[in-house]
């Protein structure tokens, strides 16, 4: 399952569910009017509920995502990463190698000669795998492991002018002997 | 609610209008609802684009996004001023002078905005990133980037005027703005049950919509200056914080204007009062703080950002999420559920919109999750959420005051409801549908032309949208119908209002 499945599943569970309270109530929402006061008590005994579960739910999804912290320090290098420069221009991408391993973090260094640029990678499977912005004077750097190996599409995901839509190139990425699974 | 009172209760006599009132609101909703058709058939043609059923050249495409973000985004923030001002009127003094004047630099603001695009060729999409609106390629002028900055600036100085007054009301009323959004009692004291919910979300409007519309004019004017003294470099990390400031605290305080239309019309058709209370003062608190601080979560792809600040952005879009669910979308249900409710067209509308919003930021607080930004951010995603709470969310607020406005003149909308409402629904969740579904397989926004995996989703949306815009068509001919046709009502029952 792609991260984006995942991200999918759950909206579309989310969306359900908003629908489902909103299909319950308009349903019971004729016939003869109930007192006001005696729904809005259990309405907000019910809350009180479901408010606390809301809290505790985003407190964990907080936790779990953000560790490790999926952006990568900008400071601290790491070692024995395969860099690669990335320089985005209207409207190409010039990349300092075309190939990398698989099973070994490559450094990508992200910035840009004119306006902005989304860096985007695309997997051999036509989704998006990581991305960063690509700035003017500034240098985003991005590490990522590759497990896959093949071709990767890199697109342009910040509008930059006439040739947006056309701004690709690509890299390989290869198995080595060498490599972990 | 008994029948006898129904008439005065759903069109209280202090809301009726004066003539000059009337036709400073007429010019209002007029306006809105034309660009607003106009704007939708430019996105149909934009879908129509992506999905090869049209040939639109990129410099075209381009052009119309950036009138259809630019307008839709401006018209919004007109519409829900409209919403804001019908209904604090009724509370704080407000000069007409003042609303009209915003009309009037709104009008000069949008005809520089559609020159610079449309005659200019200026395309740098509404966001005017720096420095893109300077930096084209040749395909547009420096001249056509500033023509449609200094058209931003007059509709953010017609804001300002609109804003300033309603400050000015709210603090001759109340004391200060504080009062006005009830922050004397957050802690304690009794809860004084008559303050009016629309002078809380007002009070928050023109606090934070003031500072943002401020920090848009300070990004606006360095990027001026920067046009024509291009030695005066800016920093483009810098000027993307203030404009996505801007950008996140304006469109969203269409949302908290146009709300006001559910909190003033919901009760009057579920016979329920509907009054603040501790969370709702909490809930709209907090809103005053946290929208003003979330907009990091724009710039999570930003990774030289301080990462604190890229932490704050997930949690704040978290929390951001709670007044919604917690207060305003449970508060409505609380308030429909058991009521005997009477399904006026501007009953369903409003309830409508409270679905809209609250569904809409499920997949708009998941894109603040930092690690699911990694792969949905400027992705379709995106347009997805957030058509959602604005066409299935504020449209529907700015469109139950208009019935509302019509109803008090005409027999019942409840026909044109029950005709136009099912399609706008069904092909308002086909359309943003069709969009999360394009991100979910990483359709990036802002593509003048799509790879053909993407195509299908391209045209469900294009059919979805052309359902929108039929029943907005129906919607719009009924409402200009109603408020510049005769009345259905006797003279006498006219001037009772
Ligand atoms: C039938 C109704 C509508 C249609 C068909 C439509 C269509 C579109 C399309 C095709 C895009 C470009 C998507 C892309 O990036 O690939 C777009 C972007 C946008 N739309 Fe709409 N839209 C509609 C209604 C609205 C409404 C009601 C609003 C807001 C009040 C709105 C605000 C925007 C904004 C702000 C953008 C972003 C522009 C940009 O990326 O620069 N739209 N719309
Ligand atoms: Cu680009």
């Amino acid at each position: 399952m792609t991260p984006q499945d995942r991200i999918w599943l759950i909206t579309l569970l989310g969306i359900a569910l908003v629908a489902l309270v909103f299909i319950y109530v308009i349903a019971r929402s004729g016939g003869v009017p109930a007192a006001a006061g005696e729904v809005q008590t259990r309405a907000y005994a019910i809350r009180r509920w479901w408010f606390i579960a809301l809290l505790v739910l985003g407190v964990g999804v907080t936790w779990a995502t953000l560790r490790p912290f999926p952006v990568a320090d900008q400071r601290q290098l790491l070692p024995g990463a395969q860099i690669v420069d990335v320089v985005a221009h209207q409207w190409f991408w010039e990349l300092s190698r075309t190939q990398v391993n698989a099973g070994q973090p490559v450094e990508f260094r992200v910035t840009s000669a004119d306006v902005n640029h989304g860096f985007a990678i695309y997997g051999p499977d036509d989704r998006i795998v990581v991305q960063t912005q690509a700035m003017p004077a500034f240098t985003n750097r991005l590490v990522h492991t590759f497990r896959r190996p093949g071709f990767y599409r890199v697109l342009c995901l910040e509008y930059c002018g006439l040739a947006h839509h056309g701004m690709a190139n690509q890299f390989e990425v290869v198995a080595t002997t060498g490599a972990k699974p | 609610m008994n029948a006898v009172n129904t008439a005065s209760v759903v069109h209280p006599a202090n809301e009726s209008l004066t003539g000059a009132e009337r036709v400073v609101l007429n010019l209002y909703i007029i306006s809105a609802l034309l660009v607003f058709v106009v704007m939708m058939l430019i996105g149909l043609i934009m879908r129509m684009a992506q999905g090869t059923w049209l040939n639109v050249p990129p410099n075209i495409f381009y052009e119309l996004m950036t009138a259809h973000g630019a307008g839709m985004v401006g018209t919004m923030g007109l519409a829900s001023c409209a919403v804001m001002w019908f209904f604090l009127r009724k509370y704080v003094r407000l000069h007409l002078a003042m609303f009209a004047a915003n009309y009037v630099l709104f009008m000069l603001g949008a005809l520089a905005i559609l020159a610079a695009v449309f005659i200019g060729g200026y395309a740098g999409a509404w966001t005017f990133l720096y420095p893109l609106p300077v930096h084209s390629m040749g395909q547009w002028s420096v001249n056509a980037a500033a023509l449609f900055m200094i058209g931003y600036l007059l509709i953010g100085v017609g804001f300002l005027l609109f804003y300033l007054d309603a400050m000015l009301g709210i603090v001759r009323t109340y004391g200060n703005l504080a009062r006005g959004l009830g922050l004397n009692r957050l802690f304690g004291g009794e809860i004084d049950k008559t303050h009016p919910p629309a002078v809380v979300a007002s009070t928050m409007v023109v606090i934070v919509n003031s500072l943002g519309i401020l920090g848009g004019a300070i990004v606006l004017v360095m990027s001026l200056i920067n046009a024509y003294v291009p030695s005066l470099t800016l920093d483009a990390l810098l000027t993307k914080n203030l404009i996505y400031f801007f950008g996140h605290v304006f469109i969203n305080a269409t949302i908290y204007m146009a709300v006001i239309a559910v909190y003033e019309l919901l009760p009057r058709f579920s016979g329920r009062a509907w009054g603040v209370s501790r969370p709702f003062l909490w809930a709209w608190a907090a809103s005053t703080v946290m929208v003003l601080i979330v907009y990091p979560h724009h710039l999570l792809m930003d990774n030289v950002m301080p990462h604190w600040m890229l932490v704050m952005g997930q949690i704040i879009s978290y929390t951001s999420g709670l007044p919604v669910f917690v207060v305003t979308a449970y508060g409505a249900l609380t308030n429909v559920y058991r009521s005997g409710i009477r399904w006026s067209l501007p009953a369903r509308l409003v309830v409508l919109s409270m679905f809209g919003w609250a569904a809409g930021i499920v997949p708009a607080i998941i894109d603040g999750t930092i690690s699911a930004n990694l792969v949905m951010h400027n992705t379709q995603w995106v347009p997805g959420h957030f058509h959602f709470y604005l066409l299935l969310g504020v449209l529907p607020m700015v469109l139950a005051l208009m019935f509302h406005l019509v109803d008090a003149r005409k027999v019942s909308s409840d026909g044109v409801g029950r005709a136009g409402l099912p399609v706008y629904l069904i092909g308002g969740l086909i359309f943003v549908g069709a969009f999360l579904a394009a991100g979910h397989v990483s359709a990036p926004r802002r593509f003048a032309a799509h790879l053909p995996q993407w195509v299908p989703y391209d045209r469900a949306g294009s059919i979805g949208a052309a359902l929108v815009i039929l029943a907005m068509l129906l919607f719009t001919g009924y409402i200009l119908g109603g408020l510049l046709g005769a009345s259905d009502n006797a003279p006498a029952a006219d001037a009772a209002r």
